[in-house]
Parts: structure tokens; C-alpha cells; sequence
């Protein structure tokens, strides 16, 4: 049960993003550009990945396993593989700058000021260019968001984690704009 | 100097904004609807949730530039700003406002912190649902607004005097999205 009636019986995020449609809006254009428009260096799947690995830090469940099921998707693994990058990224089969990234993502979910020179220069060393590492770090940022969202209105979710992966084909195709009816 | 390369001379969300409008648009468009746009609370309770967070999570530019926002809309109330940043008693500060920061409060810490107890003490002062949710959602939005200000670097004014214009502005005009200039 949410905190809130939110006169609609959708899972996590959809719930009060169909309560509150006026500010959904906004919210659900930012995630498309952030995690699907096709003009970014970065692929969707290390977007979603970067999406995942802060929910997974926020311990927020609904959002970790929607976002974990479109990286394995776009990333062709499965939910297991995604579950061992969350527990440990820097032993994963993933390139050097993307770790530097994660590594920028996981200080950002710990707060702004906790993202060093010497982190973005790692970065910048394995070759991330500046709107790679400033979307990292709004993508990390918008998490923080999006998980607070969930959670703080005590949202539901479903347990089953086939409900993510079965959805996330979907999701892929028709994107986060059109997500809450 | 910021982490990127943002134009330069130009402070916090701006600059960042600057350097990448597709994404700007959407951050301003959803800092208007939810602090300018229809909510039972008003727009200075809503700079007054925004300031807490952000006061709460160190964030030295957000933090002075709603409390700015705050004072302007309070006018001759102006002290209550202050005084709720500084954790002393105001009567001008209602119990509905007070309730709600506590709730604000633990969102900034994490979702999960907010417990049914906090949302009970909240509505026995008198918070309904839209209540609730806008404050939550501020909450969380200034918890992702603190992070991009100081995870990219992004410059903070140290003149108290910029921080008074932007405050007006803010208070006036709302949140407008900046020109789009290329970053030199």
C-alpha cells in the first residue's frame, strides 16, 4: 500500500506518475533523453546499467530490477550477470572507462561533493569525453530522484522478476515518454 | 573551475544547462511545474522544501539561491527562511510545514526513511495527498539537483549580492530555461 492514494493501481513509478501527470511529464522526457535518445556516445545499455548500479546503492527495488532487465536486454546478459556487476563492477567484463564512470556514479549517489578531480581524471584518462561524464553524473543524479520517488511514497512493486525482463522488450521499443497511462 | 567544459563566468545549473540543453529543458520545465505550477502548498513552502534539502545535502548554490527565491515570496516574513535553516523555533512556520520537513528530511537521507508514522503526524496537521506527494517529489527532486550542481564541479557564487538578484528573479519570473549559447 503507497502512502498516498494514488487512485490507480500501476507498480512503482507508474503509480504516482499517473497521480501527478503534469510533473510525470517532464520526469519521463528527462529519462528518454538520458537512457534512449540515439545521440549519445554512450550506449543504452551503459546507460541503463549506470541507472541500475545507483538504484542497486539506494536499495530501491522496483527501480533496480526495471533498469537491470533493460541493460540485459540491451546488453544481450542475463539478470544474473547483472546482479554480479551491481555486487562488484570493477571485476565485470566491461571496458576501463566505463568502470571510471561507475565509479563517478557511485559518489554522486553518496552526495555531489563526493565525486573527485582525480576520479574525473581517470576518467578523461580511459578516454570518457565531457558529455559522457556529464551524463553519467545526471543519470546518477536523476536516480537519486527516481529511487526517492518510489520509495519515499512507499510505492508497490511486484516481486517476480520475470515481471521486469518480460516488459523490458517493450519498453525498449516504445521508450519512457509514453510509459504512464 | 567545473569538472566539464561549461561556459565559463556562468554559476551553478546554469552553466550545466548551458552545456546541454536537451537535457536542461526538461530539469527547468520540471523545477516549474513542481514549484510554480498547481499544489496545495505554496510557492514559498515549496522554495522553503527546497532550500531544507538542499541545506541538508551541502549544496552551497542551491541552497542560496532558493533561500533567495524563499525570502522574496515571503516578504515581510522573510525571517522564517532563516530561521528554519538555523533549526530555531518561528510561529510562522505552521505544523503542516513542519511535518512535511520532517518528511523532506528523510527523503533527502533515502526513500525508505519515510515511515507510515511520519505520513500520520503529517495528515493530524493537516497534509493531504497532493500535500504528501509534491513534497516528496521536491525532496527528491532537489536530492538530484544537489548532486548534478556539485558532482560536475559547477561554479558557486561567493558574493552574497548574486544570489539576492537571483532570488528576485526566481521569485518573478519563475523558472525560465537559459539561452542556448555554445560553450567556448
Amino acid at each position: 500500500m503507497a502512502h498516498i492514494d494514488l487512485k490507480n493501481e500501476q507498480p512503482g513509478i507508474r503509480g504516482p506518475m499517473a497521480y501527478s501527470p503534469e510533473t510525470a511529464k517532464p520526469l519521463n522526457e528527462l529519462a528518454e533523453i538520458l537512457l534512449r535518445n540515439e545521440n549519445n556516445s554512450l550506449t543504452r545499455g551503459e546507460r541503463e546499467l549506470i541507472g541500475t548500479y545507483v538504484s542497486y546503492l539506494n536499495d530501491c527495488f522496483f527501480c533496480q530490477n526495471v533498469h537491470g532487465a533493460m541493460a540485459g536486454y540491451y546488453m544481450s546478459c542475463d539478470i544474473q550477470e547483472i546482479d554480479a556487476i551491481k555486487r562488484d563492477f570493477t571485476s565485470a567484463d566491461l571496458s576501463e572507462k566505463m568502470k571510471a564512470l561507475l565509479t563517478i556514479a557511485a559518489s554522486v549517489q553518496k552526495g555531489g561533493k563526493f565525486v573527485t578531480a582525480g576520479q574525473i581524471q581517470e576518467a578523461k584518462n580511459k578516454g570518457a569525453l565531457d558529455k559522457e561524464i556529464h551524463d553519467t553524473v545526471l543519470i546518477a543524479a536523476a536516480f537519486c530522484l527516481f529511487n526517492r520517488y518510489v520509495d519515499g511514497l512507499g510505492t508497490a512493486a511486484p516481486a517476480d522478476h520475470e515481471f521486469y525482463t518480460n516488459r523490458a522488450p517493450m519498453r525498449a521499443a516504445d521508450g519512457y515518454i509514453g510509459s504512464v497511462k | 573551475m567545473a569538472y566539464i567544459n561549461v561556459p565559463e563566468g556562468v554559476p551553478g545549473i546554469r552553466s550545466l544547462v548551458m552545456f546541454r540543453p536537451e537535457t536542461g529543458k526538461h530539469l527547468y520545465a520540471l523545477a516549474q511545474v513542481l514549484l510554480r505550477g498547481e499544489s496545495p502548498l505554496t510557492e514559498a513552502e515549496r522554495e522553503i522544501i527546497a532550500t531544507y534539502v538542499s541545506n541538508r545535502n551541502n549544496c552551497v548554490f542551491c541552497t542560496q539561491s532558493h533561500a533567495a527565491a524563499a525570502r522574496n515570496l515571503l516578504g515581510a516574513d522573510s525571517q522564517i527562511m532563516d530561521d528554519v535553516l538555523n533549526d530555531i523555533p518561528n510561529e510562522g512556520v505552521s505544523d503542516k510545514l513542519k511535518a512535511l520537513l520532517t518528511i523532506a528530511g528523510k527523503v533527502q537521507i533515502l526513500g525508505k526513511e519515510v515511515q507510515q508514522e511520519d505520513i500520520d503526524a503529517a495528515r493530524l496537521a493537516g497534509a493531504n495527498d497532493r500535500d504528501l506527494h509534491d513534497t516528496v517529489l521536491i525532496a527528491a527532486t532537489f536530492s538530484m539537483f544537489n548532486r548534478y550542481v556539485d558532482g560536475l564541479g559547477s561554479l558557486t557564487p561567493q558574493d552574497p549580492g548574486e544570489y539576492i538578484e537571483m532570488g528576485k528573479r526566481l521569485a518573478e519570473k519563475g523558472y525560465a530555461t537559459p539561452p542556448i549559447v555554445p560553450a567556448t
